[in-house]
């Protein structure tokens, strides 16, 4: 392609974006877009595919059959999801066997929230609460990312991801308003999954140069700090609803500007959690890879089946 | 300094340092992919929703049940071999589309409506 043809489609493409249009799979993109995408659709595919280790942990233990019910539906909803990302990210031209192969050999990572073990049957309630209340604040501006196939696998997603919310807000309802040990065991959960949810928004990005040129791009819509800030608000009175307490002695309520400040989060635990020394990560690799060689020989009789249809087919 | 973004949905990840696209797996025989459509109720048309992969037409079928319908968001099902589409190219839109674009007088607000006339 010629350097003035190129520039050509560099400038149609940023026109496209910054009139909030939509890039779709086949139209001409920069390389390091295209790459962008595929590193954030993939490691947002892997979060969505291991998140459902911690809470699938308690499915033969859920308290009832409604509980019951409930976690394989939001258990399955996270499968679906990393199915509509994967599938977005092969849009891009990204190989499905190497996304997973990047994730089973640590080369590509997911959230470090999953690394934390789920110890009490609060903990799956104050995931939905939190967890799930700290990704729908990511994921509502990603509806209008500049990436179609990106932007409409987040509406699908967010729409499931309330339920999630709400399930988990109304099981740590009832433990907070239960017996004295059930109250204890939505504290102790608000306890442990508090900072962690917080470190979900990432550390401050306002000098990072990849997050200016994710903005300009229209993949990125808000600084994580901002983001982080819309939770703490969204989420203080929440607890406060609840009658617990969140554990921040700094957390305080800034009368003028509604918002609430709240204390230094330990961003040493958030790079060792991401670099491998969290509680869970040794776990959630292993059970991963462990699913996909324990599933290979489906996958190989299901195309095998499908070979020998296709060659009864035709003959 | 690694930099970390929010906006990958489920809790920042590492936007650098972390490779894409290495070729580093030998392509193996992946399942075809087929694209899903979805009539959300009768009397609409089948919509594109997505894609998945799937080694034949039923168990395509099945998964796009399981991935795309949970919630009753259809009454009927198209699974399409995404090879067997055929599109217009996106490089040649403009000229592609172009002989529609000088033919306002197909459009009814091209025309003038007398004041006070109605059913026109």
């Amino acid at each position: 392609m010629s350097e003035q043809l190129q520039a050509e489609f560099q400038a149609a493409f940023q026109a496209e974006v910054d009139a909030d249009g939509r890039i779709e799979p086949r139209d001409w993109m920069p390389d390091g877009y295209r790459r962008t995408l595929v590193r954030q659709i993939a490691q947002h595919a892997h979060s969505e595919i291991i998140g459902m280790q911690p809470e699938g942990n308690w499915i033969t233990r859920a308290p009832s059959l409604r509980r019951k019910c409930i976690l394989v539906a939001k258990v399955q909803d996270e499968a679906g999801h990393g199915l509509y990302l994967y599938s977005a990210a092969e849009t891009l031209g990204a190989d499905r066997d190497e996304l997973l192969d990047l994730l089973h050999t640590g080369r590509q990572k997911y959230s470090t929230i999953f690394n934390y073990p789920t110890t009490s049957w609060a903990d799956v309630a104050a995931i939905g609460w939190l967890v799930d209340g700290a990704a729908i604040m990511n994921q509502v501006p990603l509806t209008r990312c500049s990436y179609g196939p990106y932007a409409r696998a987040m509406t699908r997603v967010c729409k499931e991801e309330s339920f999630h919310q709400r399930q988990g807000f109304e099981a740590m309802t009832v433990l907070a308003n239960g017996t004295p040990a059930q109250r204890q065991m939505a504290q102790d959960a608000l306890d442990r999954w508090w900072w962690p949810s917080l470190m979900m928004f990432g550390p401050s990005d306002g000098d990072s140069p990849n997050s200016a040129q994710s903005m300009a791009w229209g993949i990125k819509r808000f600084s994580n700090d901002e983001l982080r800030q819309r939770f703490v608000d969204a989420t203080v009175p929440q607890a406060e609803h609840l009658g617990l307490t969140v554990p921040d002695p700094e957390l305080r309520l800034d009368p003028e500007t509604g918002s609430y400040a709240f204390g230094e989060i330990d961003w040493t635990e958030f790079y060792a959690v991401m670099k491998g020394d969290g509680p869970c990560n040794r776990d959630r690799v292993r059970n991963r890879v462990a699913a996909h060689e324990d599933g290979a020989w489906v996958r190989e009789a299901a195309a095998a089946y499908a070979d020998k249809q296709a060659r009864r087919a035709a003959a | 300094m690694t930099s970390f973004t929010s906006a990958d949905g489920h809790g920042a990840v590492p936007t650098s340092g972390v490779p894409v696209d290495e070729g580093s797996v030998p392509h193996r025989s992946q399942a075809p992919l087929w694209e899903v459509f979805v009539r959300s109720k009768r009397g609409l048309s089948h919509t594109h929703v997505g894609s998945l992969r799937a080694p034949d037409a039923v168990m395509a079928l099945r998964n796009a049940r399981d991935v795309y319908t949970r919630r009753q968001e259809g009454v009927s099902l198209w699974v399409v071999p995404s090879t067997e589409i055929v599109a217009s190219s996106p490089d040649e839109k403009d000229a592609f589309f172009d002989p529609a674009g000088d033919k306002p007088y197909r459009h009814p607000t091209f025309y003038d409506v007398p004041e006070g006339l109605t059913h026109l």
